[in-house]
């Protein structure tokens, strides 16, 4: 069921907080596709 | 073989060139067509939908497929990546072919081709964004012929000029960067305009980068294609480097195109929270959105992850066809499928046969040109009198 937005404030803090948990959820997930991406790369050294 | 002669070369009727002969002709005949009796002659065009399958499919996405010349020769130019130099001759020739194939298929929907140069030298109009369109799409295209013009110069023997283009490369590469990101991005920013037209699952304010990104992807996967197609049928065009390069650019270009449209899948998810547009998820359209973004989006881009880990290049092929369709697909979607959407179905476009026809001869054009191209010039090969190096 949608929400009710009586003000805009109202409707620009809702967007912002699932936008908020959205960008949490891809500093996890992207990392962890990286990782299945390149999890099998031979290793470079650069020292 | 039908068509081989006893010396080893091919006749002039083989399947290929009878088919694509009978396109050709058919194309002819649209074009007479089109050019004598106008857009109602030909189109399923109208006043609510005044840009059809030609501006979808023709233009959005010939753009979008052309994008691996400015991606390909980047890497290999700017970021240094040599490993890349086998696939940036392939890709810049389709480049420049897909670009001249826009312009050709916007003489068909635009007509009146001798006034072509009227929107960049008569009478421009600077605030507009099908002006910054058109300037970049006339430029690039220039840049792409200056860059495709050393193999042709190889070809032709022409050394002194060969030497003179080739010494452009890395400016022309600079130059076709900050193009492509400009137009490809304008080419979304061109739906801003259109709130209420088109379905709010498409319609984003983050339509440009959405565009652009897609663009990255596209190119790349487009590069992957183009090569699964030339190896088929060009094989015998290829020298040992192309073969021994190809492998490092599928795989290459595989794990960067699984990235950027495992970002593409992100971005677009945030848009759709940025709107609030979840709810419409739960209907008909939503159900054809989730298809376009899990189908063509998140599959391709689990299949090349999954390709590039197992280091298996049939897996990343199979990829980035779904990845090229994806494109197409969102191409349509945001210009002719879910443009419009709240009109009557009576009202809906559906492009007639002869839209068909002629996109169909447009893109048989571009896989003629590309083989004569391949087949002539040193593409797929170095010429034995240079050193490959372009």
């Amino acid at each position: 069921m949608e929400p009710d937005f009586y003000t805009l404030q109202g409707f620009m803090t809702h967007v912002k907080g699932v936008i908020y948990v959205l960008m949490a959820g891809g500093l996890v997930g992207i990392p962890l596709f990286w990782k299945f991406l390149a999890g099998r790369d031979e290793k470079k050294r650069t020292y | 073989m039908a068509g081989e002669h006893p010396t080893g070369q091919r006749g002039l009727f083989t399947p290929f060139n009878v088919v694509a002969g009978i396109i050709l002709l058919a194309g002819g005949v649209l074009t007479v067509m089109r050019f004598t009796g106008g857009l109602a002659a030909v189109t399923a065009l109208d006043d609510n939908n005044p840009w059809g399958l030609w501006i979808g499919f023709d233009l959005l996405c010939g753009v979008a497929l052309a994008a691996g010349g400015y991606v390909t020769s980047a890497g290999a130019y700017i970021f240094g990546l040599k490993r890349f130099h086998a696939a940036v001759r392939p890709a810049i020739l389709t480049a420049f072919l897909g670009y001249a194939l826009v312009v050709l298929a916007l003489h068909y929907d635009v007509g009146r081709p001798w006034r072509l140069p009227y929107p960049i030298f008569v009478s421009p109009g600077p605030t507009s964004l099908l002006f910054e369109v058109g300037l970049c799409v006339f430029l690039y295209l220039t840049v792409l012929f200056i860059e495709v013009t050393p193999a042709a110069f190889e070809w032709l023997k022409l050394t002194r000029l060969r030497a003179l283009v080739v010494k452009l490369t890395l400016v022309l590469t600079i130059f076709g960067v900050v193009l492509s990101t400009l137009h490809q991005s304008s080419l979304g920013a061109l739906f801003l305009i259109a709130p209420g037209k088109l379905h709010p699952l498409w319609y984003s304010g983050y339509l440009p980068v959405f565009f652009f990104v897609s663009s990255i992807f596209a190119g790349m996967s487009m590069v992957i294609f183009e090569g699964t197609l030339a190896h088929k049928y060009l094989h015998h065009k290829m020298d040992e480097a192309h073969k021994a390069g190809t492998l490092n650019v599928v795989l290459s270009f595989g794990k960067a195109a699984a990235f950027v449209m495992a970002g593409y899948f992100y971005i677009k998810i945030i848009g759709l929270a940025a709107d609030d547009n979840w709810h419409y998820l739960a209907t008909g359209w939503g159900l054809w959105y989730l298809l376009e973004l899990f189908g063509f989006v998140a599959f391709p881009a689990f299949l090349y992850a999954l390709g590039v880990r197992e280091k298996n290049v049939r897996t990343i092929r199979v990829a980035s066809l779904f990845a090229v369709l994806g494109v197409v697909l969102n191409r349509l979607n945001v210009s002719v499928i879910a443009f419009n959407w709240h009109l009557p179905l009576s009202q809906w476009y559906v492009p007639s046969i002869y839209e068909v026809g002629t996109s169909v001869f447009i893109v048989t054009l571009g896989i003629v040109a590309y083989k004569f191209a391949a087949t002539h010039m040193p593409i797929l090969h170095g010429h034995p009198d240079f050193e490959y190096e372009h």
